[in-house]
């Protein structure tokens, strides 16, 4: 049986991309079969565990949860696209690093698309506020103290370059 | 754990939905913000022909405030309504309601009309919306109906809304004086996750603190979220009084019919119920007092 393919175009990273998808191909398959961009987990595949985090508009949500045809039309930030534009790690990325903010790793790129969006909306989040921010991401190896550890250590390294 | 096959249309007005949906029956779904069908698609506990994507209808989103309700898009994210200061006001409940719903990433996609339409007993939107007996604007190729809460909602997962129909607007109705408190409240096993018992109130009184309107229901505990008008009319011209407050919630708590799972027994979301409907009333009617 042949699937109907639905032309689409959506930026990702900064980069106009195009494909030709069957309706149900979700997004985050689109963007790791299609566009090779595997920065981006599957996890569990029906909204549970935020692995598949990605920003849509700038604003975070599950890659899962959307179709790849729906996002025709969209601006779409992976992981990929958290790095400095010379290719570098983000301040949030470093605190990672230098916190040990994962063991495993399959969470890891859900967790700094979460923060992130956090930062951009409110660079000095209380750790509360951090802890509502990752709250939709689950990590089974970090018991998350260092996570927002990470948060934080990132929230005063930008407050400081900002000086 | 991936969908099975289906053709896409992305609906650009309320119009074109219709028609689409006149189209193709009840082989076509309607996706909103897709937070829950998605997974249901995922699971194939659905199988639809037609997914009808409604996201991209700038029609579908908004929130009014009229004198006497707020007027709220099917499609409003739920993340705007956390954000929108006038909500903070006018409807407490729905923003004390939404701190319950999900996380950032569901919120951001998830929308207020697809969260009703779904009505999982356990969900908070649909709570507030029985508790305050919110209406439903229907709208089909034929025309358009409204229909309130204590209709819509049928049994889990079920509503009164036709396969060829779309929910375009709730109105959420609001109460007159300033005196007015609410308060919404649940048990869950996390933060985000459903409820095993939630419960919501909004009360109203006069300058003497004597109570002149009350509502509450209990959502979790039975096939749909319940709401009692004739209990909480029994609070009217009272102080909420301890007793008064536990002859009516004992009376709501024997009136469900909650269901045993793996989360919680019958017995416990019954006692659940009780207590829950007991805080938010005196709660509410705390916040009422303390209004000017």
């Amino acid at each position: 049986m042949s699937e109907t393919l639905y032309p689409i175009a959506v930026e990702v990273n900064g980069r106009a991309r195009t494909g030709q998808v069957p309706a149900r191909t979700s997004l985050v398959d689109w963007l790791r079969d299609e566009l090779r961009l595997t920065g981006t987990h599957v996890g569990c595949e029906h909204g549970i565990c935020g692995a598949c985090s990605i920003m849509l508009d700038g604003e975070p949500v599950r890659s899962c949860l959307m179709y790849a045809v729906q996002a025709d039309g969209h601006r779409i930030t992976t992981v990929e696209g958290l790095t400095k534009p010379d290719g570098s790690l983000s301040a949030l990325q470093d605190s990672f690093c230098e916190t040990h903010a994962m063991q495993c790793g399959y969470c890891t790129s859900g967790m700094l698309i979460a923060a992130q969006a956090l930062l951009d909306h409110n660079p000095r989040p209380s750790e509360d506020e951090i802890r509502d921010a990752i709250g939709g991401n689950l990590c089974r190896c970090t018991g998350y103290q260092q996570i927002v550890d990470a948060v934080q250590l990132a929230a005063r390294r930008i407050a400081e370059g900002a000086k | 754990m991936k969908s099975p096959p289906f053709e896409y249309a992305r609906a650009r007005s309320v119009d074109e939905a219709c028609a689409l949906l006149h189209q193709h029956g009840d082989t076509a779904k309607l996706i909103a913000g897709g937070q829950s069908l998605v997974p249901m698609l995922a699971f194939r506990l659905l199988r639809p022909s037609w997914l009808i994507d409604i996201n991209e209808i700038p029609d579908l989103k908004f929130i009014t405030v009229d004198i006497d309700a707020v007027r709220i898009g099917a499609g409003t994210r739920q993340c705007v309504i956390d954000r929108d200061e006038k909500l903070g006001t006018h409807l407490p409940l729905l923003r004390q309601a939404l701190h319950w719903v999900g996380h950032v990433q569901t919120r951001n996609r998830g929308t207020v009309g697809g969260s009703l339409v779904h009505a999982d007993p356990s969900a908070e939107l649909p709570l507030a919306a029985a508790v305050l007996n919110a209406k439903l604007l229907l709208r089909s190729q034929g025309g358009r109906r409204t229909i309130t809460a204590d209709q819509f909602f049928s049994g889990p997962m079920m509503t009164a809304v036709r396969p060829d129909e779309c929910l375009e607007e709730v109105q959420w109705p609001l109460w007159s004086g300033a005196r007015v408190g609410s308060a919404f409240t649940e048990v869950s096993r996390r933060h985000g996750d459903f409820a095993i018992v939630a419960a919501a109130a909004q009360v109203a009184v006069d300058g003497s603190g004597t109570c002149t309107r009350a509502a509450f229901g209990i959502g979790g505990a039975g096939p749909t979220p319940l709401a009692f008008p004739k209990l909480a009319g029994e609070l009217v011209g009272s102080r909420l009084e301890r007793d008064v407050v536990l002859s009516v919630t004992e009376h709501a708590a024997k009136q469900l019919e909650p269901g045993s799972d793996t989360h919680a027994n019958a017995a416990y979301r019954r006692h659940l119920a009780k207590i829950l409907a007991g805080r938010v009333l005196t709660s509410a009617y705390a916040q009422a007092r303390g209004t000017a």
